[in-house]
């Protein structure tokens, strides 16, 4: 094997912020004064706030010592699955941050905002294009919101049927937050169990449906990285009692340009931008989490809405139907951007990536599944699920493994995720990464198996090179301190 | 690669997806060059009024402040900006010990014991806060939210409600600007009440007297706000006995970005650490005993509790959330007070030369830096013109209270200088 | 992980088929979950409880019990009303793990009906239990 990228470097310690600083200093150059003080009744004047006072080389040191404590897709190989921690472009951020965009208010009339407004229109085009439904909201914050303005959508529908429903069936594949969001509309959530090929049968969905459902929501591909071969005949089962079919666009990374969900049967499609349009990810976010839907559905979308007039662009509030608002303005605008000029850049090559990030997971699964155990041995999506049962006899465990991969200067991939395998190990490579990049981490993974044999306390004890070793979660969590 | 995998080609990868699902024809997507993009991009932002222009007098829930060059700098350093959720804390350390600073920094500015890694925005917070004080309540079903709340946020709070078996209650605003709680006991099962202080007329409301009424119901204290900036002079909510202070963090060094991404903050008593939606960071130690953070108190969120979680957020607002820590810690306790203080005396200055200039000021109570000017029959015209020449003369609160016809909610921040006041006050007179 | 035979099971108790277990106290019933379950579960972090005068049927979910990465629901042994719960779980939940039978009891329940406690497993019908769960 080459030699790895991990290796032991200089790390700074960093105190708290507030254990820095001195009365007095800042890092801010206040502007400069020039009306006169005035007085605040004293009943509602306080101190203001105990924060510590650092001089701006302070703050600058201290976050980019934070920084170095940190690995993200800009530092290395990312494979987090059902993540799709694909490379930013940095063009992105250079749109982003145009004044145009970033200095905007909000409440500014319409003729005074055209950029802003053209630009969620034709983005909202161009998703739904791409996912192949008919209408889009870039409303919701994240795929959770996103999730959530989908099934308010479910809801609003049966109500306006005059036949509201209880129930919604979640296949036991599914993302944490899909139950979570059909649960904040009232919908009980009935699990339904995935077929012996990790795909969804059609007879267990058949079994399970009825006039009381209000459909399904299915993420597809699925968390096991394979595609619902059965999603026609799931979504006929569903239509023909008068449900609705809901797909969990978040890996939609491995379908651009491929799949048509209009033509598969779905009726609600949530996109992560954050996952499959390129947006960084910020350490947990913002992200935003558009949903699209068939044209049966459209008048339930989430308002105001950007509409194209005669006089141009407007936002729109007249849509009696919507399900109404879910963020104080029109949802995270500068992510869109941010996608809006990746789809721009990419254009029809869009389904390269998907093309590519499939054959890189097909790359890794076919080159680690003898000496990982690959629970379904089909061809797969943008990722591949195997697990730790080869390395069961020597005592690893998959959160060994991925504590190793830290020390080789690899982001572990995403483990004990889906719930249903047991010792998941989901790896996602995406498009970004070079056949260099992913021979290496394959050899670092049969390295590591091969370590599981011969030393497994290399395991153990990992990881040794970052900043802090493994944590004592159980402590954290008896005795919660979450502040200084 | 296609030979190690065994696929003649790329579409054979696909080879498990059914034909009937699969598109028949090409994205039809223009594809630019970054030269051209760079272009198309300059033309659309060319299309925008923004801040840098215009002589903006507008607030509401989106606030112009100077953002410091070192915020705009750090928050750039692609280790904040490219790394997924910590769920690695081995590797995260720099990502956790910064919400873990923002939260603590949270805690100090509304004087509040635990406060999480952040929420989508300040309408969210609202809402999630009243579902947060519905299960608090157990078997209470009714919420009471101030009329004087952000309109917007009270419209995504009707969104959340809406498939709930949950009742709200608007409460309605007094003569001097604030809210009205003198019919708190006539509501049942009230489960908590919300208001929001400087509220959506700017004015100031007296949350110790809310608190005693609220609290006096046996319901949740919540008070939110969209202009943080306003509790480097005021006092801070958790000193009022708040039990939850929730709202828009945009403030704290992020740019407006025609509306998102903002931040929501949402703090809570101790007592209720354990029915927060949202992310937290704790501090712990690592396997040598070395200082450490991780993300704990995990079960109450979706991917463990699934459809009983206390929330179904999973990506949350996190790197706006580093923003505001580095904003906070640039300026400083001190430079926090001047600059809340200058907000204060700016606003108070042009309020004062718009009332000499015989303008009314309808609502008596004390503002922070916005307040609602009556303007005379006709205004709206004028309005339009002063937009012509790059004024912006705050926003037309018709459109959320029909009763308020004329009236609009002027904002100055330290943004707006003297020279700027002097000639809106000119412009209006004539 | 232990093995079945390094797991305590008193005498003294009655087991259910969920893993929790009751124990005859005078009036009123002990309620706490066993030492095989809380093994299952790893590092107990956080006990959530019912308050004393809530009333629960037998096999009702009165709480849960959290490790750091899961939550599960614990269910009544035998209905009644809470007495007492055990208010040094607040800060020591580390109590189930290291004395689940005695110091890391639950809560007490004036039984409604008594006669439920004859019904629950003794020790040899509970291991008899946990055999076929090994296989």
């Amino acid at each position: 094997m080459k030699e790895t990228v991990g290796t032991r470097g200089l790390i700074l310690n960093e105190p708290f912020l507030w254990e820095r600083g001195g009365k007095g200093r800042t890092g801010y150059s206040l502007p400069r004064r020039d009306v006169a003080a005035a007085a605040l009744p004293e009943n509602l004047t306080g101190d203001g706030p105990d924060f510590p006072d650092l001089s701006e080389v302070e703050v600058v040191r201290h976050y980019t010592r934070l920084s170095t404590w940190n690995y993200g897709v800009d530092s290395g190989m990312y494979p987090l699955g059902s993540c799709t921690m694909k490379y930013n472009p940095k063009t992105n951020e250079r749109q982003a941050a145009l004044t145009g965009f970033s200095g905007a208010h909000p409440l500014v009339p319409s003729e005074l905002c055209q950029g802003a407004l053209q630009l969620i229109y034709e983005l909202e085009h161009y998703l739904a294009h791409v996912a192949g439904l008919d209408a889009v909201s870039v409303q919701p914050s994240a795929g959770a919101q996103g999730e959530l303005a989908g099934m308010l959508i479910f809801a609003a529908y049966h109500r306006d049927r005059g036949k509201p429903r209880s129930k919604i069936l979640i296949p036991d594949t599914a993302h944490g937050t899909n139950p979570a969001s059909a649960a904040l509309c009232g919908f009980k959530a009935v699990p339904v169990e995935t077929g012996p090929d990790g795909v969804l049968l059609p007879a267990s969905v058949e079994a399970l449906m009825d006039d009381d459902t209000a459909g399904i929501m299915v993420t597809n591909p699925n968390t096991l990285g394979l595609f619902e071969t059965h999603i026609q005949a799931i979504a006929d089962i569903i239509h023909a009692k008068d449900g609705l079919v809901y797909a969990d666009g978040a890996n939609m990374n491995a379908v651009m340009g491929v799949v048509d969900f209009g033509r598969a049967g779905v009726d609600v499609l949530h996109i992560n931008l954050h996952k499959t349009f390129s947006t960084p990810h910020g350490g947990g976010g913002p992200g935003s989490g558009p949903v699209c839907v068939c044209k049966r559905l459209e008048p339930f979308l989430p308002a105001p809405r950007v509409v194209k007039t005669e006089a141009g662009y407007a936002l729109s509030e007249d849509f009696p139907k919507s399900i109404g608002k879910l963020h104080a303005f029109y949802g995270n605008f500068g992510i869109m951007v941010r996608a809006y000029s990746y789809m721009l850049s990419m254009g029809p090559k869009l389904k390269d990536v998907s093309q590519h990030a499939v054959l890189n997971a097909n790359y890794i699964k076919e080159k680690l599944k003898d000496v990982y155990h690959l629970p379904f041995d089909r061809p797969c999506m943008h990722e591949c699920v195997f697990t730790d049962k080869f390395l069961e006899a020597r005592g690893v465990t998959t959160l060994d493994v991925a504590k190793r991969l830290i020390d080789y200067g690899f982001h572990p991939p995403t483990i004990y995720f889906p719930l249903v395998v047991h010792g998941a190990i989901m790896i996602e490579p995406t498009e970004s990464e070079s056949l260099e990049n992913i021979d290496q981490f394959i050899a670092t993974m049969r390295r590591i198996a091969q370590e599981a044999e011969e030393d497994p306390t290399l395991l153990k004890e990992a990881p040794q090179n970052p900043k802090v070793r493994r944590m004592d979660e159980t402590t954290a969590a008896r005795k919660p301190c979450l502040r200084g | 690669m296609l030979q190690a995998v065994g696929m003649p080609d790329l579409d054979g990868l696909f080879s498990t997806i059914p034909d009937a699902c699969k598109r028949t024809d090409t994205l039809d997507i223009p594809e630019l060059t970054e030269w051209e993009l760079n272009d198309h991009m300059a033309a659309l932002a060319g299309q925008m009024v923004s801040s840098a222009d215009y002589k903006m007098f507008a607030g509401a829930g989106s606030y112009q402040h100077y953002i410091p060059e070192v915020t705009r700098y750090l928050l750039s350093r692609s280790e904040f900006v490219t790394a997924y959720t910590p769920y690695q804390p081995e590797i995260s350390q720099g990502t956790l010990q910064g919400i873990f600073e923002y939260q603590t920094l949270i805690c100090r500015l509304l004087g509040m014991d635990v406060a999480n890694a952040s929420l989508y925005d300040g309408a969210m917070a609202v809402a999630e806060a009243l579902l947060m004080a519905i299960r608090i309540g157990r078997r209470k079903k009714t919420v009471a939210v101030s009329s004087l709340v952000n309109p917007y946020y009270r419209k995504v709070v009707e969104t959340y409600f809406a498939p709930t078996e949950f009742t709200i209650t608007w409460l309605p605003y007094r003569k001097d600007g604030t809210t009205d709680l003198s019919g708190l006991d006539q509501i049942e099962g009230l489960a908590g009440v919300a208001v929001q202080s400087p509220n959506f007329f700017g004015c100031i409301e007296d949350l110790e007297a809310a608190g005693k009424a609220i609290h006096a119901q046996d319901a949740i204290f919540i008070t939110c706000f969209s202009e943080p900036l306003a509790y480097g002079v005021l006092k801070a909510p958790g000193a009022l006995d708040a039990d939850i202070v929730c709202g828009e963090g945009q403030s704290l060094g992020i740019p407006q970005s025609f509306g998102g991404p903002g931040l929501g903050i949402f703090a809570a008593k101790q007592q209720y650490v354990r029915n927060l939606p949202g992310r937290l960071v704790g501090q712990t130690v690592d396997a040598d005993g070395k200082r450490g953070f991780v993300l704990t108190l995990s079960t109450r969120e979706q991917h463990i509790r699934r459809e009983k979680a206390t929330s179904n957020i999973c990506s949350n607002q996190s790197l706006c959330a580093m923003a505001a820590g580095m904003y906070m810690a640039a300026l400083g306790g001190t430079g926090f007070r001047e600059l809340a203080s200058l907000n204060h005396d700016k606003a108070e200055y042009l309020k004062a030369a718009l009332q000499a200039a015989g303008l009314e000021v309808p609502f008596a109570s004390a503002t922070f830096n916005e307040f609602v000017v009556k303007f005379p029959e006709g205004f709206d015209q004028r309005w339009q013109d002063l937009l012509q020449k790059k004024i912006l003369a705050g926003i037309p609160m018709v459109c959320y209270y029909p009763e308020l016809a004329n009236h609009y909610l002027l904002c100055v921040t330290e943004t707006r200088s003297k020279d700027d006041m002097d000639a809106l006050v000119k412009e209006v007179q004539s | 992980m232990k093995e079945l035979s390094e797991v305590n099971l008193p005498e003294d108790i009655r087991y259910t088929k969920d893993h929790e277990w009751a124990r005859k106290k005078g009036e009123t019933f002990q309620i706490g979950i066993t030492d095989f379950a809380q093994d299952q579960l790893g590092d107990i972090v956080f006990v959530e409880l019912p308050e004393p005068g809530d009333r629960f049927e037998s096999g009702e979910e009165f709480g849960t019990v959290e490790s750091v990465k899961a939550v599960s629901e614990l269910f009544m042994p035998m209905g009644g009303e809470v007495a007492a719960i055990n208010e040094a779980l607040e800060d020591a939940p580390e109590l189930v793990n290291t004395a689940p039978h005695t110091e890391g009891w639950m809560l007490e329940l004036k039984a409604s009906d008594s006669s439920e406690y004859d019904q629950l497993m003794d020790r040899a019908a509970y291991l008899d239990m946990l055999k076929g769960l090994e296989e």
